[in-house]
């Protein structure tokens, strides 16, 4: 039989700014940011900690939001999607992203995007290897992941040299032998 | 009638545009069917069936009903007509009241204040069963045991196919070689990452919104109208942004029918998201299939005949399993001269989650299975694997023996690619042991030829709103599944009138306000919506050329739409912004709107059952992958991919380029790993037929590691079905994938393994097979009986039929099943365009 839930009020610092909201005790950090606070924009694809979708950064470590009580990360930085850039330009993950296709339904995006970042805070410039071990736990069905790895390298600041990356990995050929990049 | 006006060449279509909606996809304001929330809104959850076949005798909801928070239950009594996408199989229940069929078929509904006491209250229904035999296998379903639907046919099959299409015999008396091979592919889900979403909200009594994570609006409409009683105007449905299709959302689904129904009991919103688990028992993924498949050649290589059996697993339900099972058999022909060809293929009902269309939809499974014997006719005819295929392409705008009308053909081009890039002529047959090179190829259709409910009104319609700001909306009923479809029917609006993509708003996906689009399947939208956009848009052009033209004092003949102007080609500093000139349009004929719409040319296919297979023209695909077997291990790592993917013209290279990757990927992880497969719970606990894995850890897909290098080769050639050339992009190059790696896997270690998905346990049997002497190949070594019947006889184009059947013809005359032929469509857009301004 349910029985009344108990209830934590605390103040939750998200995006840098201070929250205070009233949850169930055993609700997690993924439920109290969408259903409390309104932000959607973390996602969820398993509510088991299978899928990476809700990802979010605590105290700056890329954390699986359906994993943590919210009780846990009071007190802590908690970052979302909705903090990633600050004011109306995007942050440079987001940028590739969008411009390299790294994003189609966009479901897991959110979570690609703060994995990435946890990497990026820590390493400038990862190689394939380490971007393959951030974002590991998160999964995309729609890119193949390819176009999402040549976003990260894209968005890494002292990568310069990378840059033209993605090019590189296609090509387009045409009916008549004309030859563009992708 | 002048020339219309052309902008000079194109500045949008082929280019890496930004594509719409991709900054709200990165910021988190996309906002999905769980995202949604209104005032008062309610959740809902199922309780589902615990045994897999069984009679309902009872529901007891009032423990539930007591429960806290509870506001009100739904049972099968309260929902009984029946319904199903395909008019032939209305045979699903929005909640079940007098059968289960599978264990997770709904049989009650709670809504609740909060989602846990919905979730709760709904363990509290109290269902007693009397049980049925459960039908777990193919086998089981062909025996006399209970059966799960009457269908009038023997046992648990649901439907049986076969066709013969031309003196196939006589194509085998011609081979110098035959093969006779034995595959099985497993069944996998889409594993889309948004878990299935509705929120439904009434107004009134008898109306009633659903925003829905659904690839079909339109036929979610018509299952609601028809379940609920309602008339179709009274219904709405708005398909939100969906995160992840792949043919999993292109069914009306139970939870969305039960939530309308819900909130029109409560009157206020009602919202029901899956579970995870819930989403793999909802399912509607790739059937399993058994298949035997018999193919004669020349001493040259050249392919005389081929005979394909498929005994396809279809789960509880009718769902799309008709077209599921001729599309097994319609597509082989697409690709080589096939002469002659026989297909028999049986679908069968057994107590499992339903199967339905997955990109590819009914395809991959015998594009495996011909193109693994492709590659071991090539072995015994000593014939390049690459040249066997080069040797017998099919001929671009013929008539295949099953009558498919093909467009263009680009498969040399890809195959070409594939080969140089992978350096195949150097390397295949001369890596070390251990490491292989396998090649495959393929071809899909660009959207069905025929509607799923036979009408013979367009399959897509495109509103074109524009104003004297010069804004442009584009209205389509298509549906936004992370594809790229918004900016691709941008750019085709935004190419044809001088614009720039990110120009051009598109409100999309909702049955009021949008006009009707089939959805987002079959990969249609593209060349279907893009060719009713393509038309919106050239129908606007004219108007606002044609004022344009006199304002300006210049002939229309010359005018030049680009760069946000349209202007006078000889002298481009006279001209118009694009806003002066819409507004000038406008001055003159009041309000500006144009309308577009676009019905598939008719398929000179005429015999029954031809339905399934038409398109208006079909992609090619050819891929190369490298991998490397642990022959201690049995394990698998595909180093490479190179694909190539004949798409006509790429609208946008960047969202091409993404498709591919993305059934590459999809590919890959159907022939290394993935698996929807069943097992009995333990005899002590209930014996119940139950998904192996129903979690994404255990359900194995490719992660980051598993992803190999791709390179990816857009072949482009325009064809003259698609808007500027385009033909799909999106389901055809995953077919190539699991016969390359079961290629590349004979060339490594020298077995076959004709089965997907293939483990690292079949390559050790295999090698071991091989080492005691016996045939090195892994797969299935029997194939059951069907209960066919006679087969349906059509001669073929080259034996100079008319594509009917030998019955066909003393039956009453039937009405062609697509309104006009190519060049009676593409007349009629041209004369309804006149007849518009």
């Amino acid at each position: 039989m349910t029985t009344t839930p108990h209830i934590t009020t605390a103040t939750l610092r998200v995006n840098g700014e201070d929250r205070t909201v009233a949850f169930a005790t055993h609700h997690t950090l993924l439920e109290v940011l969408r259903e409390e606070l309104g932000l959607t924009g973390t996602k969820h694809g398993c509510e088991l900690g299978e899928c990476g979708a809700c990802t979010v950064l605590v105290d700056g470590r890329a954390v699986l939001s359906c994993l943590m009580l919210a009780a846990e990360a009071t007190g802590r930085e908690i970052d979302t999607v909705e903090g990633l850039r600050a004011g109306p330009s995007l942050h440079p993950l987001q940028a590739a992203f969008v411009e390299l296709g790294a994003t189609q339904c966009g479901y897991c995006t959110p979570g690609m995007l703060m994995s990435a970042k946890a990497l990026l805070d820590e390493v400038e410039a990862p190689d394939d290897a380490q971007i393959d071990t951030a974002l590991g736990g998160n999964l995309c069905r729609c890119t193949g992941y390819v176009s999402i790895v040549d976003a990260v390298r894209r968005a890494a600041p002292q990568d310069m040299t990378r840059r033209e990356v993605g090019a590189e990995t296609s090509e387009s050929e045409t009916g008549d032998g004309r030859s563009t990049a992708v | 009638m002048v020339d219309p006006p052309r902008s000079e060449g194109p500045a949008v279509v082929g280019t890496a545009f930004e594509r719409l909606g991709g900054r709200e996809r990165v910021t988190g304001e996309t906002v999905y069917a769980d995202d949604l929330t209104f005032p008062r809104m309610v959740h809902l959850a199922l309780t589902r069936a615990t045994i897999p076949h069984g009679r309902i005798i009872g529901v007891d909801t009032s423990k539930a009903l007591e429960m806290p928070g509870v506001l009100g239950v739904l049972t099968g009594a309260d929902l009984p007509t029946p319904y199903g996408i395909f008019p032939i199989s209305q045979d699903e229940h929005a909640l079940c009241g007098e059968k289960v069929r599978f264990v997770g078929d709904p049989v009650a509904a709670v809504a609740a204040l909060t989602e846990e006491e919905a979730q709760h209250a709904a363990l509290a229904v109290e269902v007693t069963y009397e049980p049925l035999a459960t039908i777990s296998t193919i086998e089981e379903a062909l025996e006399p045991f209970d059966t799960i639907h009457d269908t009038g046919r023997e046992n648990n099959v649901h439907r049986l196919s076969s066709f013969t299409f031309g003196d196939v015999e006589a194509g085998f008396s011609e081979a110098d070689e035959i093969l006779e091979d034995l595959f099985f592919y497993e069944g996998n889900t889409h594993l889309a990452l948004e878990q299935h979403s509705a929120v439904a909200v009434p107004e009134g009594e008898d109306r009633v919104t659903v925003y829905a994570s659904t690839q079909v609006p339109h036929y979610l409409h018509r299952a609601l109208t028809q379940v609920l009683g309602l008339e179709a105007a009274k219904v709405r449905v708005v398909a939100s942004p969906t995160g992840g299709g792949f043919g999993g959302k292109t069914d009306p689904l139970n939870h969305e029918i039960v939530v309308a129904a819900m909130a029109l009991h409560l009157g206020r919103p009602v919202r029901c998201t899956l579970s995870r688990e819930e989403v793999f028992y909802c399912h509607r993924g790739r059937h399993p299939a058994k298949m035997r498949l018999r193919t004669g050649f020349r001493r040259d290589g050249a392919i005389t005949g081929q005979h394909l059996e498929a005994a396809i697993d279809g789960g509880a339900y009718g769902s799309y399993g008709v077209a599921s099972l001729l599309y097994h058999g319609a597509l082989q022909t697409t690709t080589y001269r096939l002469p002659r060809y026989r297909f028999d293929g049986s679908r069968v009902f057994t107590n499992k989650p339903p199967c339905g269309p997955k990109r590819g939809h009914g395809t991959p499974q015998p594009r495996f299975a011909f193109e693994v014997q492709l590659d071991k006719a090539a072995e015994r005819l000593g014939i390049d694997p690459a040249d066997l295929r080069l040797d017998n392409l099919a001929e671009a705008h013929s008539v295949t023996a099953n009558w498919l009308q093909l467009g263009t053909v680009g498969l040399r081009p890809c195959i070409e690619a594939v080969v140089e890039g992978s350096r195949w002529r150097e390397r295949r047959g001369r890596l070390p042991r251990g490491r292989g090179l396998g090649l495959a190829c393929s071809a899909y259709m660009s959207g069905a030829g025929l509607p799923i409910v036979w009408n013979q009104l367009p399959h897509s319609g495109v509103q074109l709103h524009l104003d004297r700001s010069g804004g442009v909306t584009v209205f389509s009923g298509h549906t936004e599944i992370g594809q790229g479809s918004d900016s691709v029917l941008a750019a085709i609006v935004a190419e044809t009138l001088g614009l720039e993509a990110g120009d051009v708003r598109v409100a999309r996906g909702d049955t009021a306000l949008t006009p009707v689009d089939l959805g987002s399947y079959s990969s249609r939208v593209t060349l279907m919506a893009g060719n009713a956009a393509l038309q919106a848009a050239e129908r606007a052009r004219e108007i606002i050329a044609a004022s344009a033209a006199d304002e300006l004092g210049v002939g229309v003949e010359g005018l030049v739409f680009a760069e946000g102007r349209v202007f006078d080609s000889s002298e481009p500093a006279r001209g118009l912004d694009f806003a002066a000139a819409v507004a000038a349009a406008e001055e003159r004929n009041g309000t500006l709107g144009t309308t577009g719409s676009y019905t598939p040319p008719r398929t000179p296919a005429r015999y029954q059952g031809s339905g399934v297979g038409p398109s208006p023209t079909y992609s090619y695909s050819a891929a190369v992958v490298e991998l490397e077997v642990d022959e201690m291990t049995g394990m698998l790592t595909v180093d490479h991919v190179w694909i190539a993917h004949d798409l006509g013209t790429a609208i946008n290279p960047v969202l091409a380029r993404g498709q591919v990757e993305g059934s590459v990927y999809m590919g890959l992880g159907e022939v290394l790993m993935e698996e929807q497969a069943f097992r009995r719970l333990p005899r002590r606990r209930s014996d119940a037929l139950v998904h192996r894995h129903p979690s994404m850890l255990e359900y194995k897909s490719p992660t980051f590691h598993e992803m190999p290098e791709v390179t990816t080769y857009l072949i482009e050639g325009p064809d003259p079905a698609g808007p500027f050339g385009a033909k799909e992009v999106g389901q055809g190059p995953l077919l190539p994938m699991p016969p390359a790696v079961a290629n590349a896997v004979a060339d490594a270690v020298g077995v076959r393994i004709d089965q997907v998905p293939i483990s690292p346990e079949m390559v050790l049997k295999a090698l071991t097979a091989h080492q005691a002497g016996s045939e090195a190949r892994f797969g299935p070594t029997s194939f059951p009986d069907l209960p066919l019947g006679e087969s349906l006889r059509v001669l073929t184009p080259e034996e100079g039929g008319d594509g009917l059947s030998a019955d066909d013809g003393h039956s009453p005359a039937r009405k062609p099943a697509t309104m006009p032929t190519r060049e009676e469509a593409s007349k009629g857009a041209e004369s309804a365009s006149t007849s518009s301004l």
